[in-house]
């Protein structure tokens, strides 16, 4: 069926329109099925990395990869930062954004060993206020499934996901937490936490 | 709704007075309610080093040495004896459908599953029924109450404390099984928590020995996981926001 001529030029004209709709009108509303469809890939791209049988630390830049591309980064990494991100300089948020996403990178991606052998479903998606949130299903391995969250924007420009709540416990507030308490042990030297955040 | 003054003479061991003055000092369910912060940051360096010398050690050695089949077993064995003071908790709270969940778990493993060993129940489609004290008192509209962190038994908080003695306190097994049978029971239960700590090692692990405040972390980590468990949060509290959301568009440089 998608290989129907006569659906691909129309696919292709609707792609067009859309695309014009986002030229001419920024602020395209994100729909629940785009929400969805953004989960949908990101858990795709990251089920074939884990399933490559790549070693830990080749599966980290390409964990990061998937990062930048599906997640704000810029938003969650200053947000995470909390008011300190209000003292930094542009040139600091900067390398603290770039620090940020490979230590998460190397920190989720860690843990992403626990998905082989499982996977993980999208089920729904709705309107929640100015955002969408996307719900799906963790099966692992000798693990009753759970249930994962994801929360996703357009207000970056295009559909991102900003958090993501395993059974409650979100991703933001857990860095928010994790940052804060690496600055104090800076006594609040920004820098020193960029450098800190590369060896973890 | 069961008034639960009918209730409360039969859980006679917890003063009603304590009850009230829980439900008095019931904090609102969001946020961080942390007055004892001092004293409970100097029982989480306590559990940690119990942690470090003796249960991540034993879980190692128990998840390591013993076959897996025999872990279920245990698993299955342990769940299957807290499966009684889940349904009275159940009762309590006035929720019908989970008591005869527990009914159900118990007289299917009891009788088809070698007094437990088992989990026929899973594999016939019952699902998990695991219920506590602190979400009877949380049914009864018992706020959470100040974060505590308990010795030995870890995060909590007033109301979960005090659930967590009354579930210990009035475990229908304990006051049946006698002797050997009780040593067996408790037994099964503590190998069946080392198994959860081998299980979610590496969970544990990242909370306790890899981030920069275990103490808060792990605070963190409970609260907004009870929240979930009670309802408070998660996909069922439809078309509301969480009252733990963060919004990182609206003010990013929040606290």
């Amino acid at each position: 069926m998608l290989n129907s001529p006569l659906l691909n030029r129309r696919a292709f004209g609707l792609g067009l329109g859309a695309a014009a709709a986002v030229v001419a009108v920024p602020a395209v509303a994100l729909t629940v099925d785009q929400a969805k469809d953004l989960i949908g890939k990101a858990v795709g791209d990251i089920n074939a990395v884990i399933s490559s049988g790549k070693s830990e630390a080749q599966m980290f830049p390409a964990f990061e990869k998937l990062f930048v591309r599906y997640a704000d980064v810029p938003t969650i990494a200053r947000s995470a930062l909390g008011v300190a991100a209000r003292d930094a300089s542009d040139a600091q948020l900067k390398a603290f954004t770039k620090a940020f996403q490979g230590y998460i990178s190397r920190k989720y991606g860690r843990r992403f060993r626990e998905f082989i052998g499982g996977k993980i479903e999208v089920t729904d998606a709705r309107p929640v206020k100015s955002y969408f949130e996307v719900i799906s299903i963790a099966y692992l391995k000798g693990e009753s499934p759970f249930e994962v969250r994801w929360h996703v924007s357009d207000k970056a420009g295009k559909s991102l996901f900003f958090n993501i709540i395993i059974e409650g416990v979100n991703m933001l507030a857990s860095e928010r937490t994790e940052i804060g308490a690496l600055l104090d042990r800076r006594k609040g030297d920004i820098d020193g936490l960029i450098e800190d955040l590369k060896s973890i | 709704m069961p008034s639960p003054f009918r209730f409360s003479r039969r859980i006679s061991p917890v003063p009603v007075a304590a009850l009230a003055f829980l439900a008095a000092c019931a904090a609102p369910q969001s946020g961080i309610n942390d007055p004892f912060e001092p004293a409970n940051r100097t029982v989480h360096a306590v559990n940690k080093g119990l942690d470090r010398v003796l249960v991540s050690p034993g879980a190692k050695v128990y998840g390591g040495v013993v076959p897996e089949p025999v872990k279920q077993g245990v698993e299955n064995f342990a769940e299957t004896l807290d499966q009684p003071g889940d349904m009275a908790n159940h009762l309590l709270q006035g929720n019908l459908e989970g008591a005869s969940v527990n009914f159900a778990r118990f007289a299917l493993n009891a009788v088809f599953g070698l007094g437990g060993l088992f989990d026929v129940a899973t594999e016939a489609g019952v699902p998990e029924g695991k219920t506590d004290f602190g979400e009877t008192l949380h049914v009864w509209g018992v706020g959470e109450g100040a974060y505590v962190e308990l010795p030995v038994f870890g995060p909590s908080t007033a109301r979960d404390a005090v659930g967590t003695f009354v579930d210990f306190a009035l475990n229908p097994v304990g006051k049946v099984a006698k002797g050997k049978d009780a040593t067996v029971a408790t037994a099964a239960q503590i190998l069946s928590r080392l198994g959860d700590r081998a299980r979610y090692s590496d969970t544990v692990d990242s909370i306790l020995y890899d981030s920069a405040d275990s103490y808060a972390q792990a605070r963190l980590l409970y609260l907004q996981n009870r929240r979930f468990e009670l309802g408070q949060t998660g996909a069922d509290t439809a078309g509301a926001p969480d009252s733990d959301f963060i919004d990182p568009y609206e003010d990013p440089y929040a606290e």
